[in-house]
């Protein structure tokens, strides 16, 4: 049974309609990219799921009717996001941050802290001082800590130096190996999504276009819908 | 430039030091004073968790300051002339004992914080500075019209209410228990402040829509700041009408909610201090100008201008030389 449903939805912002029917599914455990060109409605999907835009059709999670819950009982059934631009309390520090949004469960500061050793250090420095790096490892810490069922990763290594975009591919990789955890995981680097997902869905003026696993994801498919 | 932390202990310290000169000096007045500055910093306390941590402008404190005092006007007066409070359903009696009319303050305005901040909450920015407004005015008219309990003349109560094993009647152990009720609700709004749920609170009024994305109801924390502001200014309601011995419409009044928000804004919005900063100086000022001219607060007024202009960080930050801790 999947963790996350969507099938047939669609959203507008005010009068321009921005998703035409998006199918999507994520089993137990399944880490899935959701690609596609820029502006296809990849962020928006991800504020469908996250109830931060009215969404219709069916948007289910564990067995759960998303539709009409707002976004904070959404996050509370297990969907834990790291938003685009990573977003974190500014002018909380490290530590605050992080337990600012603890709910009980296996993640606490120290496991987190654990996984980013560097997020250790600064400890008791403000969020907005941190590097661009540095506020996305808190961001994931973040959402590690409400405890999720499903993490959703939108653009999470966007705008980092090459060096710390692979420690935060080593840390989706790590989760998935150590954790189980579901992952969706949206990101325009096809070379690592290959090697951490299972499986793939592809959107296209707001359609999901394409579903398969990471197999049956040739270069062909690749280069017909993103251009890669 | 001071470091905030030591700024902080001076200011403690004077509250320690005037009261204790002033035993020495025999200068009762003084210690009065200081009681005064001591429960407006309560009351400010009590706006800065909604205000400053909460984020939220609320023009209407007076309903709880009021309320407070309202609380001990009313059982001070019933047990002053031997009238019972009610008959029906049970029998309830007045009572001159400090700890059952604080307990009454804060649990009464509590209820009328979850109910004004139900009704607020619904609404954001320059509307909910009007509607907490209005509740205030609502109070205030009620109070005036409300003949059983002296209307526009408000109520006197002869003697200070009792407090166990204490003389409340002599100026500095009653300034004592304030004293001590400062430091308390200094030490609950610090560890509230960095619990879970303020610093959530914090994030909510910084980003509400991050934070939903994590699981919090940004409206629920704001609600629950809005009660635990609204007690702490009750508290400081009762005791400021047993500073007086009198309790009137006045605290109800639109201007009283303007001055809790003055003090604040003269120590420095947000900060754990701020408000005890700010009533200590607002007293001062109000003693020392109020002296020197009937227009006093036009002096004030162009203190204020200053500080909002050019030290956004209130007395604290013009002191410490930090920015505004506050946005």
């Amino acid at each position: 049974m999947s963790l996350l449903t969507t099938s047939n939805v669609t959203a507008s912002y005010g009068a321009s309609q921005a998703l035409f029917g998006v199918d999507l599914s994520i089993g137990e455990g399944e880490v899935r990219a959701l690609l596609g060109r820029n502006g296809m409605g990849k962020s928006t999907t991800v504020k469908c799921i996250c109830r931060m835009l009215a969404a219709n059709g069916t948007l289910t999670f564990n067995g759960t009717d998303l539709t009409r819950l707002p976004s904070h009982r959404a996050a509370r059934l297990g969907l834990g996001l790291v938003p685009e631009g990573r977003r974190c309390f500014g002018n909380l520090t490290v530590h605050e941050n992080l337990i600012a949004a603890a709910r009980p469960g296996d993640w606490t500061f120290e496991r987190v802290v654990e996984m980013f050793p560097r997020l250790g250090e600064r400890r008791n420095q403000n969020a907005s001082s941190l590097s661009g790096g540095e506020q996305q490892m808190l961001a994931i810490g973040r959402a590690l800590m409400t405890n999720p069922r499903l993490l959703i990763l939108d653009e999470a290594t966007e705008g980092l130096a090459p060096i710390i975009r692979q420690e935060i591919w080593s840390v989706i990789r790590k989760l998935k190996a150590e954790t189980g955890l579901s992952i969706l995981v949206i990101d325009k680097s096809i070379r690592e999504l290959r090697d951490v997902c299972d499986s793939a869905t592809i959107l296209e003026r707001g359609k999901s276009v394409w579903d398969g696993t990471i197999h049956e994801l040739t270069d062909d498919i690749t280069t017909t819908y993103i251009g890669v | 430039m001071i470091r905030e932390t030591y700024l902080n202990a001076l200011t403690l310290g004077l509250f320690v030091l005037i009261p204790a000169w002033a035993l020495f000096a025999d200068e009762p007045f003084t210690i009065t004073l200081m009681t005064r500055a001591a429960i407006f910093a309560i009351a400010a306390i009590g706006l800065n968790i909604a205000l400053g941590i909460g984020g939220l402008v609320s023009l209407g404190h007076a309903v709880f300051f009021g309320i407070g005092g309202y609380a001990m006007g009313i059982l001070a007066y019933h047990a002053q002339t031997y009238t019972a409070l009610a008959e029906w359903p049970v029998l309830i009696d007045g009572t001159k004992s400090m700890p059952i009319i604080w307990l009454v303050a804060v649990l009464v305005s509590s209820l009328a914080a979850l109910v004004i901040g139900a009704l607020s909450l619904r609404t954001a920015g320059v509307y909910f500075i009007m509607i907490t407004l209005a509740f205030g005015q609502m109070f205030f008219f009620f109070t005036i019209s409300w003949a059983e309990y002296g209307g526009e003349d408000g109520l006197s109560i002869y003697v200070r209410n009792g407090f166990p094993g204490l003389n409340t009647l002599a100026p500095i152990q009653f300034y004592g228990l304030c004293f001590v009720i400062l430091c308390l609700v200094l030490l609950f709004t610090w560890r509230l402040s960095k619990s879970p749920f303020g610093l959530a609170l914090n994030a909510a009024r910084q980003a509400p829509v991050r934070v939903e994305t994590v699981g919090l109801d940004p409206t629920r924390l704001k609600l629950v700041a809005f009660v635990i502001s609204g007690a702490i200014t009750g508290l400081a309601g009762a005791l400021f009408a047993d500073l007086n011995r009198f309790v009137s419409p006045t605290m109800f009044s639109w201007q009283t909610s303007g001055e809790i928000m003055i003090f604040l804004i003269l120590g420095g919005v947000g900060r754990l201090y701020g408000p005890v900063v700010g009533a200590l100086a607002f007293v001062a000022l109000e003693h020392w100008l109020g002296g020197l001219s009937d227009y006093w607060h036009i002096y004030l007024g162009i203190l204020l201008l200053l500080i909002v202009l050019f030290g956004r960080g209130g007395l604290i930050g013009l002191a410490s030389g930090k920015e505004a801790v506050h946005d």
